[in-house]
């Protein structure tokens, strides 16, 4: 099968197995898991086959050809003569015209195309190889789960609702599919829905989801009018003329093909705004930390290495879209290094464990953010390698959690228990690789993908010193944002620009203002000191939970044991990529070669950020001195003990009650939009009794009130009533009389 | 002078002197049915009217020299027959019922809130005697008690 037929395969089979399971799954019981745990593996190899297919076609080396395969599977709506461009606006892409003309009116129309390029097919690797073993470890983890067929109808719902969101083609599919997840992850983090927490917890994510979804649907349709279609590939029309799609390879050839100032910022910072709801980033990360009262399973594929993705996808994707708009990047930039400051703060006090993770997670996404805010080819490319690198190992992380979870009979406060190593050896051993990676020590998979963060931060923050010490690139690259500053310039000179271009040159150049080798170099600082407090949090709970003298609680029963094969296996199986995936991918340089090929970093903008891939041991220092003075620290406040030691008391002081308390946001939003909305509620419903229903209730109260009038005529006495016809009939007749 | 001018010229006292008669008909069964409480008379009252309608049917077709106004009193006097025959039989269950000819004994069916009617003077019940029927006080409307207002009798 050609590899566009292949891809179909990858959504098609989870979805398979979901609507089998949905069907079955009451007969299947306890054999419940066999359609997703097969329909999730076959999916895993297509999508392996189908990375190493995109890798062979990019052709590999130095400057790999973009590689970018569009299947369309038909034609979900059209509108005919939707859109016109007018003249010199972005929409006509000058010198695209093959056969008619380019300022013609275009329909709307919304293709169900997947496409396949080296990010997509990361993204379903990760996506389906997590996913598998995610639904083998859940084999064992939710036995005898009343829930057992929903929860892998819903495991294998999700994998396709993300094969599709990483694999659409087109930005609204890409928000049908957004939606989709944020679904699945709804009903997952409600899985347990009778738990009050649960089901608040579950209404939480949806809702503050909602405010990024609200995002990207506007972010879709200013880039409807801004572009003149939704496809991210070019397509022909009839008439043989290309319709530029917004990432196709037309519009990237093009210097001036994407749309700078106000428009495009604005563009960007919705799409930001998507991002920061579904990965979790400030101000929208509350979410997070509460969806751990899911499964673990659960929480280790959805809220952990992959949905919490997607943003960084998305953001990768429109990399062209944020080139044009150098204050957009530094925003992601500022919002991801705050994201994963303010993350690991709190994460060092959590008690809970999987608390711990969740913070870590949005610090690490934070990290991501940061590094895909810097606008270089370096910054997209190690964003994807740390998210694969911590697809792993917080996979790992949050199996190994439940894993704890499950032998301690449900309990993951780590102040009750301790000493777990010689109960569950493998799953300590497992959770330290995994902590080791987390934490960034040589040679475990997270080490090299922060370095690479590290290194894109840094050369935004000392761009001098790295040209000094590549000694290349000097033509193209003077300062940094000056590549996004040429875009805007030659950029969009459309009609509507034209009124509001002192409106827009003003916005936009205020978010410019940030892009100061200064503002990256404060970047710089706070990322180096998040990976000193990462590998704190993440030694504090190891130490927590597996050193000291062996305690168990109450509620473990016969459970507190090592967990069954089915479950230590994926342990063991994500502890090799966690250990390995760093090394092997950054020594070859496979990946960032790999991801070069994708069509969204072949723009120029993009291109010409390349720089030679170098490890830098002045970073790698740095990052490591960091991690190992964190991991010490923990030691001297946790080594054996299960709560805090008094030096952690005395550390922290008066900074301990703000930062258990999550330094306050969620007071902040419940005092600042929850409350007045209750208000708010409180008056319409006050209205709606006191005015609505008096209405009503003066409807039908005219009726009886009528009645009660009339009622006095009905006496029971025949001569009354025939009385009354009497006077009726003369009264016709007088009427009658009277008219004529 | 044409025929049928004549005709109704001639024809004129004898059609004002129906037209009287039947008014008179009329009149005094609509008086009796709104002031006589006994059913029988009642119905009796109701037939008067028909006939006082029917005397102004016949005058009409006589004074028009149309046959159809008598073809129409034929029609009324076999309805009538059929609806004397209907209504006997109510005015029997009526009777058998309560025992009474009386239509103010059906004032149950009155609204509830609304006071009872009852008669100034109920003439003695004699268990002795068969039950005949009686003809009730007629001629005035019967006053209102305030303190049987509250009880329905039977239905």
């Amino acid at each position: 099968m050609s590899p566009s037929q292949l891809l179909i395969l990858v959504p098609l089979l989870p979805l398979l197995a979901a609507l089998a399971t949905v069907i079955a799954g009451r007969r299947l019981g306890s054999r419940a898991h066999l359609p997703a745990v097969f329909g999730i593996a076959a999916a895993a190899i297509v999508a392996v086959s189908l990375v190493i297919t995109t890798a062979r076609s990019s052709g590999g080396g130095e400057n790999p050809r973009p590689v970018d395969m569009v299947t369309t599977l038909w034609e979900w709506a059209t509108v005919a003569d939707a859109y016109e461009p007018e003249a010199g606006s972005p929409a006509a892409v000058p010198g695209t015209a093959i056969g008619a003309d380019a300022h013609a009116a275009r329909p709307l129309s919304i293709a169900v195309a997947l496409r396949l390029d080296p990010l997509t097919a990361t993204m379903l690797a990760i996506i389906t190889g997590v996913g598998l073993l995610v639904a083998v470890y859940s084999i064992g983890y939710m036995h005898d789960d009343p829930g057992y067929p929903r929860f892998f109808a819903l495991v294998a719902m999700f994998v396709f609702s993300m094969s599709m969101l990483v694999a659409a083609s087109n930005f609204l599919l890409v928000y049908v599919f957004w939606e989709a997840v944020g679904a699945c992850s709804y009903l997952l983090i409600g899985f347990w829905f009778s738990k009050p927490e649960a089901a608040r917890a579950a209404k939480k994510a949806f809702l503050v989801n909602r405010v990024g979804d609200f995002g990207l649907a506007i972010g879709v349709f200013l880039l409807w009018l801004t572009y003149g279609t939704l496809d991210f590939h070019d397509t022909l029309s009839p008439d043989g003329t290309i319709l530029p799609g917004i990432l196709g390879q037309t519009r990237l050839a093009d210097v001036s093909g994407y749309v700078g100032g106000l428009v495009g910022t604005a563009i960007c910072l919705l799409l930001l705004l998507a991002a920061c709801g579904k990965s979790a980033q400030l101000p929208l990360h509350v979410w997070l930390p509460d969806a751990m009262e899911g499964p673990t399973p659960a929480s280790a594929l959805i809220h952990a290495a992959t949905m919490v993705t997607a943003g960084i996808y998305l953001i990768a994707r429109c990399a062209p879209l944020y080139m044009a708009c150098p204050g957009a990047l530094v925003t992601v930039s500022i919002i991801g290094t705050t994201t994963a400051l303010v993350a690991a703060l709190i994460g060092t006090v959590q008690n809970d464990l999987k608390r711990v993770l969740a913070y870590s997670t949005i610090s690490q996404l934070g990290y991501m953010f940061a590094s895909l805010g810097t606008g270089t080819l370096l910054g997209f490319t190690a964003a994807i390698f740390h998210l694969l690198t911590h697809a792993f190992f917080k996979a790992l992380l949050f199996l190994g959690a439940g894993s704890v979870m499950h032998s301690m009979g449900g309990v993951i406060d780590m102040r009750r228990f301790g000493g777990l190593r010689k109960l569950m050896p493998i799953t300590a051993v497992t959770f330290l690789i995994g902590s080791l990676a987390l934490a960034g020590i040589a040679p475990f998979a997270g080490f090299f993908s922060k370095d690479e963060i590290l290194a894109s931060l840094h050369s935004k923050g000392w761009p001098d010193a790295h040209h000094a010490a590549t000694g290349e690139h000097h033509a193209l690259l003077t300062t940094p944002g000056l590549t996004g500053q040429t875009i805007h310039d030659v950029g969009y000179r459309g009609v509507s620009a034209q009124s509001d271009h002192a409106l827009s040159s003003s916005a936009a150049t205020g978010l410019d203002a940030l892009n100061q080798p200064f503002v990256w170099q404060l970047l710089f600082w706070m990322a180096l000191i998040t990976a000193g407090l990462t590998a704190f949090y993440t030694f504090r709970a190891v130490f927590m939970t597996f050193t000291g003298p062996l305690r168990v609680p109450e509620e473990a029963g016969h459970h507190a044991h090592e967990s069954p094969p089915v479950m230590t296996l994926p342990l063991l199986i994500l502890a090799v990529p966690a250990t390995l995936a760093g090394l092997v991918l950054f020594s070859t340089e496979s990946l960032s070669h790999f991801l070069a090929a994708t069509p969204s970093f072949t723009a120029p903008s993009v291109l010409e950020t390349a720089t030679p891939a170098v490890f830098h041991w002045d970073l790698a220092i740095q990052g490591t001195l960091a991690a190992a003075l964190g991991i010490v620290l923990a030691a001297v406040g946790h080594l054996g003990r299960r709560s805090d030691g008094p030096q952690m008391e005395r550390w922290l002081g008066p900074f301990r009650p703000f930062l258990e308390h999550r330094m306050f946001i969620d007071q902040l939003y419940v005092g600042l939009i929850v409350k007045p909305l209750e208000a708010i509620a409180f008056l319409a419903a006050m209205f709606d009794r006191a005015f609505i229903d008096g209405i009503v209730r003066g409807v039908a109260w005219l009726p009886v009130a009528t009645g009660a009038v009339v009622r006095r005529l009905q006496s029971g006495m025949v001569q009354r009533y025939a009385l009354a016809g009497v006077i009726g009939v003369l009264a016709i007749i007088v009427i009658l009389a009277w008219r004529l | 002078m044409m025929l049928p001018t004549l005709l109704a010229a001639a024809a004129l006292p004898l059609l004002q002197n129906g037209l009287f008669v039947g008014a008179i008909l009329f009149s005094l069964g609509l008086v009796g049915i709104l002031t006589r409480r006994n059913l029988i008379v009642m119905f009796l009252s109701a037939e008067l009217m028909l006939q006082g309608i029917s005397v102004s049917l016949v005058a009409w077709s006589r004074y028009h020299g149309d046959f159809g106004g008598q073809v129409l009193v034929i029609f009324v006097l076999s309805v009538a027959a059929c609806e004397a025959a209907v209504a006997l039989v109510f005015v029997l269950q009526a009777f058998t019922r309560t025992g009474r000819l009386d239509a103010a004994a059906w004032q149950s069916l009155r609204e509830a809130s609304l006071p009872r009617s009852v008669d100034h003077e109920i003439p003695a019940f004699n268990d002795a005697m068969p039950s005949f029927p009686r003809l009730t006080q007629a001629g005035h409307s019967p006053a209102t008690d305030e303190a049987a207002a509250s009880q329905r009798d039977h239905v």
